[in-house]
Formats: C-alpha cells, sequence, structure tokens
C-alpha cells in the first residue's frame, strides 16, 4: 500500500476579514508560505483539491475564482467537494494511493462572515418540513446539548470546562455567564471566522524528500449518519465511531476535534473511546474561530503539526460536516510509516 | 429530489444484480446548490441514495460534474479503497430556475450576458471563423441529436422528424446560436455501479480517466479549443493505448450543450486536426451507423439535468460497450468516450470505457 | 483608499419543491389539521414522516396517524428570533414526541418564557389560519394542560379511520429563501472600481508574466500572484468576438437584438464583456475597433456601467492575426 503523509500545513482565521468573498486573497498566502517552506513550486503539485460551499459566498460557482490562486496555466488536475476541505484531502489521498501522482495540495477556504450564517446553515436541513422554519444553527445544537444535560451524559459545568481549558478562563466564572441559547452560553460557541487552510499531501519518499518528519497517514475513513433529526440519538454520532473503528485509532497521544460547539467534543470523545491521558484540541480547536469548511481540514494539518514537529508520535484528527455531527471524519497519522491499521 | 435519485439508483441496483449491503460508498454529485436551493443536499439524502453508515463524498466540479463524479468514484475502486461503489448525479431544475441561479446580480459586475447561451455564443463565432465551416454545421448537430433523443426512452426532447431546415427556421437567440441548437431544462438522475469484479451480465471495463482545469479567463487563453481539454484528451489517450482516436473508438458521448460544440470538441479531443471537426459533422460521420458516432443517446441537446449530464455520458458509454442500449445502441461498440465539461470550457473529465478487459485484447 | 468596496448582495427565489408520495400526502394531512407519521422497517412512527428508511434505505409507505399533541424532549429558548422562523416574539424551540409518534420532530413552542417550558412538558398544535398543505400550517405549539392521551390518536378536526389520507396528495409546495450576504470586492478590484467612478480604466500588471488585467485580479491566473503595477488604459480597443442577442430576458436593459462581445482595449492582455450600439448588429464585425460611449458623469459610480457602450470608431478592422490569440 502507498504510503501518504501530510508535509505541510498553512492555516488563517480571522473574526472578520475586509477581504473579497472569493477566496483567493486567502489562499494566495497560504500557497506561497508552503512553497517556500518545502522548496517547491505549483508545478511540483501532481493533484489539486479543496472543499468550500456556494451558500457562504452567496453565489454559485464560487470555488471557481479561487483556482485563479493556483495559476493554472498549464492545466492541472483538480477537484472540489462542496464540503469541509478534510473531504477533499479524502479525495486526494485516494489519488495518491492510485499511484498517479505523488504530491497533492488541498484547500479549503470560505468568508464565514459574509452571509447570516446561522441562517444559512438551515439549508443543511429538510427542505420540506424541517428548513421552512429557519431554525437556526446555535439553537439546534442548544437542543442536542440538552438532550445529554437530560440524559446524564453531560452537565453545563463539563460543558465550561472544555471551553476553560481552549480559553484558559475559570470553568465557574464562565457559568456565571447569561444564555445564548439555553444552555448554551457563548463560550460554548465557536464563533463563526473567516478562514482558509492548505495542506500538502506527500507519498513514499516523496514525502521524506519534503519533510524530516511526515505526518505519514495510517488510516483516514468517513461516514455519515441519517439525516432525520428525529430518529437520530443526537447525543451519539456513530458514524464517528464506526470511521474511527476503520481508520484505526490506538495509542494516539493527541486529538484535534472539529467540535463547533463544548458538548460536541463530549459526544466524540465518548465515540472515539479516547483515553483520559490522551490530550484534546491542546491549541483551543475551533472554539476560538470556527472558519467554516476550512476548519475540518485544519485539524488534520494541527495534528499532523504535532508530529512534522516532534511533539508526538501518534495523533488523531477528526472534522466534521453538515448539521450536529452527521457527517464525520476521522484521521489517524504516526511519526512512522508502518503503523498502519486497516484503511477503509 | 430523493425520488428522482432513487428511481436512478434502483435501476443501476437491478441491472447489477446487486443489494444495498453490496455497495461500500456512494459518491453524489451535482451542480450549484442554488438550483435547488438546499445546501448541500446529500446531507439530507442520506438515506434515500443509501447513504447513511457508509462513507458519501460529494463532488462539485461545475459542469463536468457527473464526469468527476464517476472518476471519484473509479478511483475509490481503484485505490483499492473500496470493491462497490456507487455514484449518483442528479438536478432538478424545475426547483428554481437555472438562468436564476447563474445571474443573480453580483455586486460591482457588469450584467452583459444573457444566461449560459450569452457566455458560449461569441466563442462558437471565433471557433467558425477559425474553422471556416460553413452555418449550416450546427444545424446538422442539433437536428442529428434530437433524432437520436427519439430513440431514447429516458431522453428529454424527443423529436424525431426535425431537420435540418427546421432547426435552420428555428428562432436565432443568440447569433449565431439558434433555439432549437440549445439544450432543455432538465430534471434527471444518473447512477452507475462502479465495481472490482465482474457482477451479473456485461460489464464495461475502465480503461483510462482523466481530469483537467484551468482558469475561466487568462491573457491568451484560448477559449475554443481549451488547452485543459486537449490535455485531458491526451493523457486519456496515453493511458488507454490509444494512439489513433478516430480509428479505435467506436463511439462518443460528448457533453454538446449548443450545438456547435460537437465539432469543437471533436477537434479538442484530438478525434480530427483543428479545424477539420465541422468536416466530420457534415459527412454525416457523427451519425449512428457513421465512423464515429457521437452521442447516439440524444445527448445534452436532448436532456439536461446539468449535474447529471457528465454522469450520463459516462453512462451511455458503458451502456454502448455492454450492447444495452437499446435503440440508440451502436453495432459493435467495443470502445467508447464518455466527456463532460464545465464552468466557462475550463474542467474537464473523461472517461474511455471497453467491451475488454484492459490489457486484454482490444 | 485601501478598504476594499462592500455591497449588499440578497438571494432571493421562491422554490417550487415537488411531493412524492409520502409528504405528498403527510402536507395534505395537515390541510386538514392531521398529521400523519409513518412507520419505518423497525416499527417506529417517524414524525414528520420520512420517505426512506435510515436502517434498510427501502421506501416508506405505511402513513400512521398521530395525535396533535405530545411532550417536549429537548427545547433552547429563541430570545431574538430571526427572519423566516413561526414567531415574531420570543419563542422555544423544541424537540416534541407527539402521541403515537417514536421519533421527536422539531417546532417552535409559543409559551411566553423559558421558565414555561420543561422536558416533559405537554404540548399541542396551534393550527394556521388557514391551512394549506404546507408545514407552516402548524403555526407552532403551546403548551396544554390536557391529560395525555397515549393512544388512539385522534384528532378533533376530522376522523381519520385509517392511515391513508382521503385528500389528494399534494404535489407542489413553495417555500421562499431569502439570504443577504455582503459582497466584498478584491483590494485590486476596488481600486479599480474606483478608477471607474472617476472616469479612468485602471488595469494592473502581472508582476510575472507582465500581461496587463481589467479588471485587476487578487492573483494572475495564470502565475497566482496579485496583479502590481497600476496601468491607465484608454477607452478604445478592438471588438474580438461577439454575438448578438436575440432572446428577452428579465432585467434586460435593451430591447434585442443588440450586440454583446468581447472588448480587448489597446494595451490590455484580456478582453471584457460590453456592449456594442449605434451600428446595426449585421455590420458589426470581428475585429472592428470601437470606443466606449460615458454615461453623464453625475450617473458614475463603481461600476464598469459607466460605459454605456462601446461604439464603431470607423477605422479599419484590426487584422485578424493582431488578436486571435484572444479568442
Amino acid at each position: 500500500m502507498t504510503e501518504i503523509a501530510v508535509v505541510g500545513f498553512a492555516h488563517s482565521v480571522e473574526p472578520k476579514t475586509s477581504g473579497a468573498t472569493n477566496g483567493v486573497e486567502l489562499l494566495v498566502p497560504l500557497f506561497q508560505r508552503l512553497y517556500a517552506d518545502l522548496g517547491i513550486t505549483k508545478g511540483d503539485i501532481g493533484f489539486w483539491c479543496s472543499g468550500s460551499s456556494d451558500y457562504l459566498a452567496g453565489r454559485a460557482f464560487s470555488f471557481i475564482s479561487a483556482i485563479d490562486a493556483i495559476g493554472a496555466c498549464p492545466p492541472i488536475m483538480e477537484s472540489h467537494v462542496e464540503a469541509d476541505a478534510a473531504w477533499a484531502l479524502y479525495e486526494a489521498w485516494v489519488k495518491l494511493r492510485m499511484g498517479e501522482v505523488d504530491t497533492a495540495l488541498v484547500y479549503g477556504f470560505g468568508k464565514s462572515t459574509a452571509g447570516e450564517l446561522r441562517r444559512v446553515l438551515a439549508m443543511q436541513l429538510d427542505p420540506y418540513t424541517t428548513a421552512p422554519l429557519w431554525p437556526d444553527a446555535t439553537a439546534l445544537a442548544a437542543l442536542q446539548a440538552r438532550l445529554g444535560i437530560e440524559a446524564g451524559l453531560w452537565t453545563e459545568k463539563e460543558m465550561a470546562e472544555v471551553a476553560a481549558r481552549s480559553t484558559r478562563a475559570e470553568a465557574a466564572a464562565l457559568l456565571e455567564a447569561s444564555y445564548v441559547a439555553d444552555p448554551l452560553r457563548e463560550h460554548d460557541c465557536a464563533p463563526y471566522a473567516d478562514g482558509a487552510t492548505a495542506v500538502v499531501l506527500a507519498a513514499g519518499d516523496r514525502a521524506r524528500e519534503l519533510c524530516d518528519r511526515p505526518a505519514w497517514i495510517t488510516g483516514i475513513a468517513h461516514r455519515i449518519d441519517s439525516p432525520s433529526l428525529g430518529a437520530r440519538d443526537l447525543t451519539r454520532a456513530p458514524s464517528a465511531r464506526t470511521a474511527a473503528e476503520a481508520a484505526g485509532t490506538d495509542s494516539v497521544e493527541v486529538a484535534e476535534l472539529h467540535t463547533p460547539y463544548t458538548h460536541q467534543e463530549l459526544v466524540l470523545r465518548r465515540e472515539l473511546d479516547l483515553a483520559d491521558g490522551v490530550r484534546v484540541n491542546p491549541a483551543g480547536g475551533v472554539l476560538g474561530g470556527h472558519a467554516m469548511f476550512a476548519a475540518g481540514l485544519a485539524r488534520i494539518g494541527e495534528a499532523a503539526r504535532h508530529i512534522m514537529s516532534g511533539a508526538a508520535d501518534r495523533v488523531l484528527a477528526h472534522a466534521t460536516n453538515g448539521p450536529l455531527l452527521q457527517q464525520n471524519l476521522v484521521c489517524a497519522m504516526s511519526a512512522s510509516p508502518s503503523r498502519s491499521g486497516p484503511a477503509r | 429530489m430523493a425520488g428522482l435519485c432513487r428511481e436512478a439508483i434502483d435501476r443501476a441496483l437491478a441491472d447489477a444484480g446487486l443489494d444495498w449491503p453490496d455497495i461500500d460508498a456512494v459518491v453524489l454529485g451535482k451542480a450549484p446548490d442554488l438550483f435547488e436551493g438546499v445546501m448541500m443536499p446529500e446531507l439530507m439524502l442520506a438515506d434515500a441514495i443509501g447513504a447513511t453508515g457508509k462513507p458519501l463524498l460529494r463532488v462539485h466540479t461545475a459542469g463536468s460534474v457527473g464526469g468527476s463524479t464517476g472518476i471519484v468514484a473509479a478511483s475509490l475502486v481503484q485505490a483499492g479503497v473500496h470493491d462497490r461503489v456507487l455514484a449518483v448525479a442528479f438536478e432538478k431544475q424545475s426547483e428554481s430556475n437555472a438562468m436564476w441561479a447563474l445571474s443573480i446580480p453580483i455586486p460591482f459586475q457588469m450584467p452583459v450576458g444573457a444566461g449560459a447561451g450569452g457566455y458560449f455564443a461569441p466563442h462558437v463565432r471565433s471557433y467558425i471563423r477559425r474553422s471556416r465551416a460553413p452555418a449550416h454545421i450546427g444545424a446538422i448537430v442539433a437536428a442529428k441529436d434530437r433524432r437520436n433523443g427519439a430513440r431514447n426512452p429516458y431522453a428529454h426532447l424527443k423529436q424525431a422528424d426535425i431537420t435540418v431546415e427546421k432547426v435552420q427556421a428555428s428562432r436565432m437567440l443568440w447569433d449565431p446560436i439558434r433555439y432549437d441548437e440549445t439544450c432543455p431544462s432538465s430534471d434527471g438522475a444518473c447512477a452507475v455501479v462502479i465495481s472490482a469484479a465482474p457482477t451479473s451480465g456485461p460489464a464495461a471495463w475502465i480503461h483510462a480517466t482523466a481530469m483537467r482545469t484551468e482558469p475561466t479567463t487568462f491573457a491568451g487563453r484560448d477559449q475554443v479549443n481549451a488547452r485543459a481539454g486537449a490535455e485531458a484528451a491526451q493523457a486519456l489517450w496515453r493511458d488507454a493505448g490509444i494512439t489513433d482516436p478516430l480509428h479505435q473508438v467506436d463511439v462518443a458521448e460528448i457533453y454538446v450543450p449548443f450545438s456547435w460544440f460537437e465539432p469543437m470538441w471533436l477537434e479538442n479531443l484530438g478525434f480530427t486536426p483543428a479545424g477539420d471537426g465541422w468536416r466530420l459533422t457534415e459527412a454525416g460521420e457523427t451519425d449512428i451507423g457513421g465512423r464515429l458516432p457521437v452521442n447516439p443517446s440524444g445527448g445534452v441537446l436532448s436532456s439536461n439535468p446539468i449535474g447529471a449530464s457528465g454522469l450520463l455520458r459516462f453512462a451511455e458509454a458503458a451502456l454502448q460497450v455492454r450492447g444495452r442500449a437499446g435503440d440508440h445502441q451502436v453495432d459493435g461498440a467495443r470502445t467508447a468516450l464518455g466527456h463532460a465539461y464545465g464552468g466557462g470550457s475550463q474542467f474537464f473529465s473523461l472517461w474511455l470505457v471497453g467491451a475488454d478487459k484492459p490489457g486484454g485484447a482490444a | 483608499m485601501t478598504t476594499p468596496l462592500e455591497a449588499p448582495l440578497e438571494l432571493s427565489f421562491d422554490y417550487t419543491r415537488s411531493l412524492g408520495p409520502v409528504l405528498g400526502r403527510f402536507m395534505a394531512g395537515l390541510a386538514e389539521r392531521r398529521i400523519t407519521g409513518v412507520r419505518g422497517s423497525d416499527g417506529r412512527v417517524h414524525v414528520p414522516p420520512i420517505e426512506y428508511d435510515p436502517v434498510t434505505y427501502a421506501p416508506l409507505s405505511e402513513l400512521a396517524p398521530v395525535a396533535d399533541e405530545g411532550a417536549v424532549v429537548s427545547w433552547t429558548w429563541q430570545a431574538t428570533p430571526l427572519e423566516g422562523q413561526p414567531l415574531d416574539r420570543p419563542f422555544a424551540w423544541a424537540l416534541i414526541r407527539l402521541d403515537g409518534a417514536d421519533t421527536p420532530m422539531l417546532h417552535a413552542v409559543d409559551c411566553g418564557a423559558p421558565e414555561a417550558i420543561g422536558a416533559g412538558t405537554r404540548v399541542r398544535v396551534r393550527w394556521a389560519q388557514q391551512p394549506v398543505g404546507h408545514i407552516k400550517d402548524i403555526a407552532c405549539f403551546e403548551p396544554t394542560s390536557a391529560p395525555a392521551s397515549p393512544t388512539p390518536p385522534a384528532s378533533a378536526a376530522t376522523p381519520s379511520p385509517t392511515a391513508a389520507s382521503p385528500a389528494e396528495p399534494v404535489e407542489i409546495m413553495t417555500t421562499p429563501i431569502r439570504l443577504r450576504y455582503t459582497h466584498s470586492a478584491s483590494p485590486e478590484e476596488s481600486r479599480y472600481l474606483r478608477g471607474l467612478a472617476e472616469g479612468r480604466l485602471l488595469g494592473q500588471r502581472c508582476p510575472e508574466c507582465d500581461q496587463v488585467y481589467i479588471p485587476p485580479r487578487g492573483a494572475c491566473p495564470v502565475d497566482g500572484l496579485p496583479t502590481t503595477d497600476e496601468v491607465d488604459l484608454p477607452d478604445r480597443g478592438i471588438l474580438t468576438t461577439f454575438c448578438v442577442v436575440n432572446v428577452p430576458f428579465p432585467g434586460q436593459r435593451i430591447k434585442p437584438p443588440y450586440v454583446t462581445g468581447y472588448i480587448l482595449l489597446d494595451g490590455a492582455d484580456i478582453g471584457f464583456l460590453h456592449q456594442v450600439l449605434e451600428c446595426a448588429p449585421e455590420e458589426v464585425r470581428m475585429g472592428m475597433w470601437v470606443e466606449a460611449v460615458w454615461k453623464p458623469r453625475e450617473e458614475w459610480g463603481h461600476t464598469l456601467r459607466n460605459i454605456d457602450h462601446f461604439r464603431p470608431t470607423g477605422e479599419p478592422d484590426a487584422p485578424y492575426e493582431t488578436y486571435q490569440r484572444h479568442l
């Protein structure tokens, strides 16, 4: 089986940029930084794949103009997913496994603050019975959070502790704030942010050339759960569990989880069977700023960085897509490529 | 939307003699979400398309997306990730109005165009100037594709008695493009099962796939004979061991939303030298029974469910080499091309399928 | 000068959604103030009904009537309602399990204050004044003190003896979608737009390939680098290729037929689309020299529309060879 690794990562996230909605401005600096870091040019990239959403920019085919950032002349081998760019990384991983190319650049971008995202995300729900009510994304998350509280699976205090760890605030103090959407407080909800992420993948010896300590992907898998909010047990994310089982997540030291709400970290800790010693989102995850459709890919990049920097030997990254953890991707990485679990 | 996709999926599974447990993953493709007013509709369709509990990937590469969907599904099998993958592509244009979705006034930009026709017509004019093609070539293509569509039970438009003269008598919309030379606005879905091992019935073996992209505009860009398309074709022929496409390919399903794109793509794909594509069309060689039948299904000119149109081209190519194309079957088709393009003629996806296993007797 | 320009962008469309047999009958039931669920492969009754089973993917068809009241399973408080939501005063969102149903449905509860709702609170449907066969026929829910009536469900308005609805299924439902965005131009484009407001045509040169782009780009599409050196371009150039628009469409400014085509300004390396008027369409030729006709200065804004159209200059046409690389 082809050995594939993350060898480069660049990411930007800002509360609100003044920049254009087309993504070019966000991406050009990231690409330039990666070329410089890795000593490559755009011509060294064999496959490009991106993830974004037309509804973030408010226009059809919004990803097309972002291709300008690449300088796709001569023409390139390229694809795009309408999803978090972590799924674009998955598509690139498949291409590398085929052996057609040995290097891929994956990117995700979005100007989340261009629209009223809380409303926009209602468009992901059933268009006949649910979306016409325009339930906003925070309210939906609050309903999920309360289900877990009612079931005794977690408490508001535990949710605050998740936030406290990333903001270095006192959980008790956080709990004094009023509700944004009962039982969620401001600290429980990641603010939407503008941002972009770029990750370079490389195979085999090419990866070793480009990086001293490549983050070898030992397993990557994703699954989706039913869209029916009623049919799902919203305190669970079976798709995350089966994706993790397929990816193989034994003995990870660090987990970078894509959790826009504090209680979702608690859901995932359980589904991913994370041991107590595992460091989860040591830099705060997305709670500091959620760059939609770039954030999941950024989790993979952040997790890989722990290996590339030598801080860890075995990590896990998670990305989510869709409402209330409907679709989940798990990527396990190691300092050694030999640690390969089943890769489905 | 769910029923539309499911109708295609159920037929594809039945055709392959498979059931849901046999499917390892689903790839869904469609064009912009604004067409149906659902953000990432694959999420809400997960139960209907049999993806719940499985991997589901959503592809969106503009008009070429149907083709890309087929290619991504094929790569999942070729890379050894899965054994059987279901590729689904759809568009339900009747939920909204594509002309609206594509012409929402974007601030600071001057709306000049008049839909896709207004965008592509100047490039068709450039082609005519460059190739010195006679004016009736477009009408020949349109009449042929609509007649072919009448042989295809799934075609949207069926005009068995259309003639070149009738096309030429139809209203000029975006001179040089006439009404009968444009694609309809359709609802439709297409599903294809891609398997590592043969299932029931004859298979269409995937000999090669290719995808290429270039920017919509850049200084000196050839908008008629796009380099990305030509390079995709060269890669496809190389990987499939094809040295003389016109002789070695038996039938082609090419994405022709406006009639003139048939000769343009014949040249771009390397079936003829640049400037000569129209000669093949004029000589009737792209009819069923000609040297290279093009779009025996009726093509995009007979049905255009945008997101599905590319996968339909791929699937129709597969039907031909499986000998399952019914009334629009090309006799003895062993090797077939599926082609899709999108954006401003900038995204290309291609596959070549054969009745024989690659490397076997061709 | 450096702040990028912004402007509102609104998406607004009434989508026409065709309904399958299950949702069609559900909506028809709502028009008669009845709620129907559908039985899944595991025997669960799903409300609102789902079309395909989440476990077996099988199409579902066995409709099951349920009550129009039930219990709150989860809730939250919407202190500031957003556009399009069921109520325009503070309300609760709740997952509500209707009596006779096994899965909860999402809706709004009009209960005045968060203290008035909790898990287990009994609520009942408040029907719209004039139900039409749309999900909004359920205006919202409201708390009720009525005792729980587990089975069989009964509807006050119409007795429904069987699962099947006697009414004709609803075939199409309209769902209006209105979204507002702030569209931002890139810094390069903003300079160009501000130039237009002064009657200037500002292009920029790519630092790598030296090609002059108008409008300037956040990244040269060939090299992936922002265009930089500013170039003032004249308001005359060559019409490279064009089409004659004969089709009327909403928002059209000029009565067809008229010509739109690519104008390659003298000194630019890329054309842009504009209109060519003051010349019969049949007289328009590829390679024709054209010049800008500006609108009156008081009508100028940050847009290329400041140029009303281009018109022929009357000079001899440019030779094909001089512009063929721009086709």
